[in-house]
């Protein structure tokens, strides 16, 4: 009975999380558009395949379901979809619509109809593309995350050169976090002993510090830094006040600024895990090792480190996972070669309505962050996820 | 155990019918591009309009069309007038995201400038995308496009919006493109290459922004020498902040945002009637002293403070330098590109 309490969380997230997560990640493989708008095409297309001469009744079946699709609105769906992989076709397709309308009754359909509006909407590249996309599921979506696409026989083979984005995209992401890593934990582990060492009273007056960043926006303190990074900003002006440098530095809009703020942004969830291992070792346990002859960096590193590695793991961890999906931050202090992978889920969501790739992209971000995931426990034997 | 799971869930799907149907009873909202634009809006339409007697919010966005995508299929829509992008507008009426318009309700088509209306929308303003720089900073002043992309002549970092439109076609005419013919070249493998080709050349100088309001802020900040910018964004600066920044209007793209009609709202009846009052002439005539941004009632022109005419897009003598974008094309090759740019514009 008592299992029944964590019942309302658990229908929460099942209708808050689970369920729309999975509904949304299942557009990567669903193929909706096309079907939809061109039942009829398709059926006329049964047993047909790409070299083949296409098939005569599908020229009526074409301009009816553009006629239909195009009054019920749901061709610009499908144009869109089609549009992916045949450049060009997204209003041509609405314009043979308009045309295949206004056409007089009784008229009958042919190749040199579509031709006339499009040479593409005659070609059989078009009707293999509207075949490939005729769902349910198709790897399309899953395909072009990998910089994969599929030839006109349906052979899977790499983008072409200059099309080639999401894994160099995704290294990045993940060499953009490794490094972000990195760098709080240099930063963050002599804060957190500092804590472990001073009175309590000058400790809670440092974990304010450390939490003041914790409680500001995320976009105010990424905005700070653009202010502080700038050319004419802060640290310019005072390295070239002092002497050190005698023309400004480009702190902005390259992988430096990036690395800068998410490293800030990012350093409390160091900081905290660290804290709380830390301050669990004992510190008899260094005296101990000093009354048995080791020097100072032997006891630290044979004895303090290994106690404190439980801390360093659930940090990095919590810092790295935290760090894969950023977009805001690199969005305003970044490049173009800085952007991660989640910029691109977003821009795919919002921008320009690419729900598939989205999906595709996200799931290729949550599939590598779990696979890092289970390396990671692997390798500390479980601690990892004990701690965090 | 079961059970008591069902009636979790149905308890939760209860409360959520019950929360949007008492969002279903809202105001007039209207959404717009934010910043000191919204402000000229609020001041010139929308408080006048709601003094008028309908009540009536705004919210701004920062554009997308699958956010307008989002709330007609997703079934939640809280917007009823949105102010959008060609393409936006052009895409979302063949997906059906918006109302048909009908022109005698909004004044009637004589009223607006010949291409401002369509069939779902309704022009809201028309704006360049122009050089900018610094007067005060910049010794060589830059005289097109040509010495934007020219790093020997003006050395420093130039800024360019991050994505494929306009920049190809700024970079075509840099390389010799008449304007007139920038979308013929465009629209060929070998025109694309040509325009990356150039771009290519001041690559390592090459700083992009995002939103509209940051080349004035970098110009400010020194970080580029050059921006390419939303005209009305440099005057507000130079107005606003006391800059001295400087406008190149040759060969420079201009487009125009509308007005449209969310699909399906409960407010149509005051939309139509909002949309009625912001195409008067007399209270388009206002907006251009906010924002130095052109508008579409026809007789709104003579109408507007001539000191303001020397940064209007609609100033005759800067709309016969300037080129109309073509949202058509950016429909058709809009996602190829962006794959080509993204690519570009992430390896060194």
């Amino acid at each position: 009975m008592r299992r029944a309490l964590v019942l309302p969380l658990a229908a929460f997230l099942l209708v808050f999380f689970v369920v729309p997560l999975a509904g949304l990640l299942s557009l990567a493989v669903r193929e909706v558009e096309v079907p939809r708008a061109l039942p009829r095409t398709l059926a006329a297309l049964q047993g047909w395949q790409s070299p083949q001469p296409l098939p005569p009744p599908l020229w009526g079946a074409f301009a009816q379901d553009l006629v239909e699709a195009r009054a019920a609105s749901t061709l610009a769906d499908a144009a869109r979809r089609l549009n992916y992989e045949v450049n060009g076709v997204r209003s041509t397709l609405m314009r043979a619509a308009r045309e295949a309308d206004g056409a007089t009754a009784g008229q009958a359909f042919d190749a040199a109809f579509f031709e006339a509006v499009d040479p593409a909407l005659a070609s059989t590249a078009f009707f293999a593309a509207a075949q490939r996309a005729q769902g349910p599921l198709s790897s399309y979506y899953l395909l072009a995350s990998l910089d994969l696409v599929r030839d006109g026989q349906g052979r899977i083979e790499r983008a072409p050169e200059s099309h080639r984005i999401y894994l160099d995209v995704l290294l990045r992401t993940l060499s953009i976090s490794a490094t972000v890593t990195l760098l709080t934990l240099l930063m963050g582990f002599p804060v957190a002993l500092l804590l472990t060492q001073v009175q309590p009273r000058t400790a809670d007056w440092l974990m304010v510090l450390v939490l003041l960043p914790f409680w500001t926006s995320l976009l105010v303190r990424t905005a700070a830094w653009v202010v502080v990074l700038q050319k004419e900003g802060m640290v310019n002006s005072l390295l070239l006040a002092v002497g050190l440098i005698s023309e400004p530095l480009t702190l902005l809009y390259n992988r430096t600024g990036v690395l800068v703020a998410m490293t800030h942004v990012l350093l409390p969830f160091m900081i905290l895990p660290l804290y709380s291992v830390l301050r669990g070792i004992p510190p008899q346990y260094m005296r101990a090792a000093a009354s048995l002859g080791a020097p100072p960096a032997t006891a630290f590193v044979r004895v303090f480190v290994p106690l404190a590695a439980p801390g360093v793991a659930a940090g990095s961890l919590m810092v790295f996972i935290l760090a894969l999906g950023y977009y805001i931050t690199p969005a305003l202090v970044g490049g173009g070669s800085d952007q991660m992978l989640s910029y691109f889920v977003a821009t795919y969501t919002t921008d320009t309505g690419n729900w598939g790739l989205a999906a595709a992209l996200g799931l290729l971000m949550l599939v590598t962050t779990l696979v890092l995931y289970g390396a990671a426990h692997r390798l500390s034997r479980g601690r990892v996820m004990a701690m965090s | 155990m079961k059970r008591t799971l069902v009636t979790t869930f149905v308890t939760a799907a209860a409360l959520a019918l019950a929360a949007s149907a008492a969002l279903a009873q809202r105001d007039l909202t209207v959404v717009s591009w934010g910043g000191a634009y919204q402000d000229g809006q609020k001041e010139v339409y929308f408080k006048p309009f709601n003094a008028a007697g309908t009540k009536l919010v705004d919210e701004s966005w920062d554009g997308g069309l699958g956010v307008l995508r989002t709330k007609i299929k997703g079934g939640n829509n809280t917007w009823d007038v949105v102010q959008v992008e060609a393409d936006e507008l052009e895409v979302g009426c063949d997906e059906g995201l918006y109302e048909k318009l009908d022109a005698a309700r909004i004044g009637g088509a004589a009223r607006y400038l010949p291409g401002t209306l369509h069939a779902c929308g309704v022009g809201a303003i028309i704006y360049n995308l122009v050089l900018a720089y610094d007067g005060d900073k910049l010794k060589t002043a830059p005289a097109g496009w040509a010495d934007f992309f020219d790093a020997k002549k003006i050395p420093g970092k130039r800024s360019i919006r991050n994505g494929a439109k306009w920049n190809l076609e700024i970079a075509l005419i840099a390389d010799g493109v008449p304007a007139a013919d920038v979308y013929k070249v465009l629209a060929t493998p070998a025109g694309v290459d040509r325009a990356f080709a150039r771009l290519d050349s001041i690559k390592p100088d090459l700083v992009f922004w995002k939103s509209g309001a940051q080349p004035p802020q970098m110009l400010a900040a020194g970080d580029v020498v050059m921006t390419t910018a939303y005209n009305g964004r440099i005057t507000a600066a130079n107005e606003k902040d006391k800059k001295n920044f400087k406008m190149v209007w040759k060969d420079t793209p201009y487009t125009m945002d509308s007005w449209v009609i969310m699909k399906g709202t409960p407010n149509k009846a005051n939309a139509e009637k909002l949309l009625e009052f912001m195409g008067r002439a007399e209270n388009q005539a206002k907006l251009p002293k906010y924002v130095r941004y052109g508008v579409t009632a026809a007789a709104a022109a003579p109408l507007v403070d001539k000191s303001l005419n020397a940064e209007l897009p609609t100033n005759p003598e800067i709309l016969k330098q300037a080129f109309a974008e073509n949202p058509k094309f950016w429909i058709d090759n809009g996602d190829k590109l962006a794959e080509r740019w993204t690519k570009w514009a992430g390896t060194k």
